[in-house]
């Protein structure tokens, strides 16, 4: 079964050219998220990259001034927040 | 084994390095991870991630964490949420070697430990933490702190010192001595002076507290400020720098805190000392003359000798803070260059994050963030983003942020140790 996910998610990631190292910042995430980003502050794991990329993005903006991810999301460029999201779209949920 | 040996042996092993997760294609070595904190365990736990075999060497047979020691200070957490186990790692496949390392000698790549063994490595992660200077305080040496606690290494002190609150009768006075940069957790002693002033205002409401700090400034220290204000006008005092906060020595006999301008008579004393980077960083040659360990920002590799990379507390990151957080985010950035160096790969610029939350009050907390890179050879700040909490959030955004700090240290220990 485990044998099988992994080819299903190798074969997958070949199929949307996955990163598979995690880019710059990727993975400090896990600090609050969990290594699956399964932590308390909403899992990230799986999660569609778009989706994950629009809120990096409207963080960014401004849009929840008193989050602590708008002050983390202010460190990184467009790319390299959509390079993030494409890396934890891809990450095993747990 | 040679590097040629060592290229053969992989291009035999070609075809079975596809089983492995991609990260850790092509890398071969030994790695060792010296310290099981949360540096060592994180660095330990992100290589078996990538598949790589990894051993973790650490003295203890439970870790103490520090994150929340304030809140077991004042009752507001059991000590038993502080304390974690290894079997987790050894779970998902860490060698967990339980000894007191004694030595490192980075020309052999050898690691001696106290029973007369040694375990050789190709790299070596060292998350050895700090030690409290038990020479920088005239008067401050190990017997004074059993008298007036540190409490800076979590475990028997945090207990000793949460005892003598406890037990200290109402209209008794507290001392606090905070030291000069650098330290373990730059905001901690002023959660720890909120803390404490809640305890009293909340408990003993005739007892005071006065902080005596060896500097003017400090972490979060608008919104810290402004909560003791609010919170605590009659229970906290701030002595800065510039106002004769240096303490210049202690009597622990008589219970006496001294700075060159008064002497404080305490019923409870909590002496938090200058530090430095564990023993072990010093006598592997690690550690510079400040006492901390420089790196290269963007491997963690030591500046001093090479094989070697130091993360957490001991090292010298720049702009990161000494903190929990940042040691975890030390230590996967630093397994991934671990592993991009046994792979014949130069390891990328990393990015890094740090979040720190401390709370002023229950229900009350507040935050800082950062996001460093390397320039110029140490960790920056990426300017425009980082920060603390608005300074003029209401009480909503403050409930919240409590309630993250108990988020994130529920998830980053389970996601340390679990």
């Amino acid at each position: 079964m485990r044998a099988l996910a992994l080819a299903l998610l190798l074969v997958s990631g070949a199929a949307a050219a996955a990163p598979v190292d995690a880019p710059p910042g990727a993975s400090s995430c896990s600090g609050c998220h969990g290594r699956h980003g399964e932590g308390a502050f909403g899992p990230l794991a799986g999660k569609p990259a778009d989706e994950i990329a629009a809120a990096l993005a409207a963080y960014r903006s401004g849009a929840h001034p008193a989050s602590v991810m708008t002050r983390i999301a202010k460190g990184f460029t467009e790319p390299e927040s959509r390079a993030i999201a494409e890396y934890l779209s891809h990450q095993e949920a747990p | 084994m040679t590097r040629t040996t060592r290229r053969s042996l992989l291009g035999g092993l070609a075809g079975l390095t596809l089983a492995r997760p991609a990260l850790a294609q092509g890398a071969a070595g030994r790695v060792v991870v010296l310290g099981g904190g949360f540096g060592g365990a994180s660095a330990a736990r992100a290589l078996r991630q990538a598949g790589l075999p990894v051993t973790l060497i650490e003295a203890e047979e439970t870790y103490v964490a520090c994150p929340f020691s304030n809140e077991v200070i004042v009752g507001l957490q059991p000590m038993a949420a502080q304390r974690f186990g290894y079997e987790g790692l050894s779970a998902a496949g860490v060698t967990v070697v339980r000894a007191r390392a004694t030595g490192i000698d980075g020309n052999a790549k050898r690691v001696a430990l106290a029973d007369g063994g040694s375990v050789p490595y190709d790299r070596l992660i060292l998350s050895p933490g700090i030690a409290l200077r038990f020479d920088a305080l005239p008067g401050y040496d190990e017997a004074a702190a059993e008298v007036m606690p540190h409490a800076w290494k979590a475990g028997a002190q945090t207990e000793l010192l949460s005892r003598q609150l406890a037990a200290m009768p109402d209209g008794g006075t507290v001392v606090m001595s905070v030291p000069g940069n650098p330290y373990r957790c730059p905001p901690g002693p002023y959660e720890r002076a909120s803390l404490i002033a809640h305890l009293l205002k909340t408990t003993k409401p005739r007892a005071k507290l006065i902080v005596l700090d060896a500097k003017d400034t400090f972490s979060k220290q608008k919104l810290f400020q402004a909560a003791w204000k609010a919170l605590y006008p009659d229970h906290l005092e701030y002595v800065p720098l510039a106002g004769g906060g240096q303490v210049t020595a202690v009597d622990p006999g008589g219970m006496t805190v001294k700075t060159d301008f008064q002497d404080y008579k305490a019923d409870v004393a909590c002496i938090i000392p200058p530090q430095r980077a564990a023993p072990i960083a010093a006598s592997a040659g690690v550690a510079d003359r400040t006492g901390w360990c420089p790196i290269d920002p963007v491997s963690f590799e030591s500046r001093l000798v090479p094989g070697i990379h130091v993360i957490g507390d001991a090292a010298i990151a720049g702009a990161m803070p000494k903190s929990a957080f940042s040691a975890n985010a030390q230590a996967k950035v630093c397994a991934q260059a671990v592993i991009d160096l046994l792979s014949g790969r130069a390891p990328g610029a990393p990015k890094l994050i740090n979040t720190c939350y401390s709370l002023v009050a229950p229900g009350y907390g507040i935050s800082v963030a950062g996001v460093y890179q390397p320039a110029n050879g140490v960790l920056a700040d990426v300017e425009g983003a980082g920060g603390t909490s608005p300074l003029d959030a209401g009480p909503e955004v403050r409930v919240e942020e409590a309630n993250e700090a108990a988020a994130w240290y529920r998830t980053i220990t389970g996601d340390v140790f679990g």
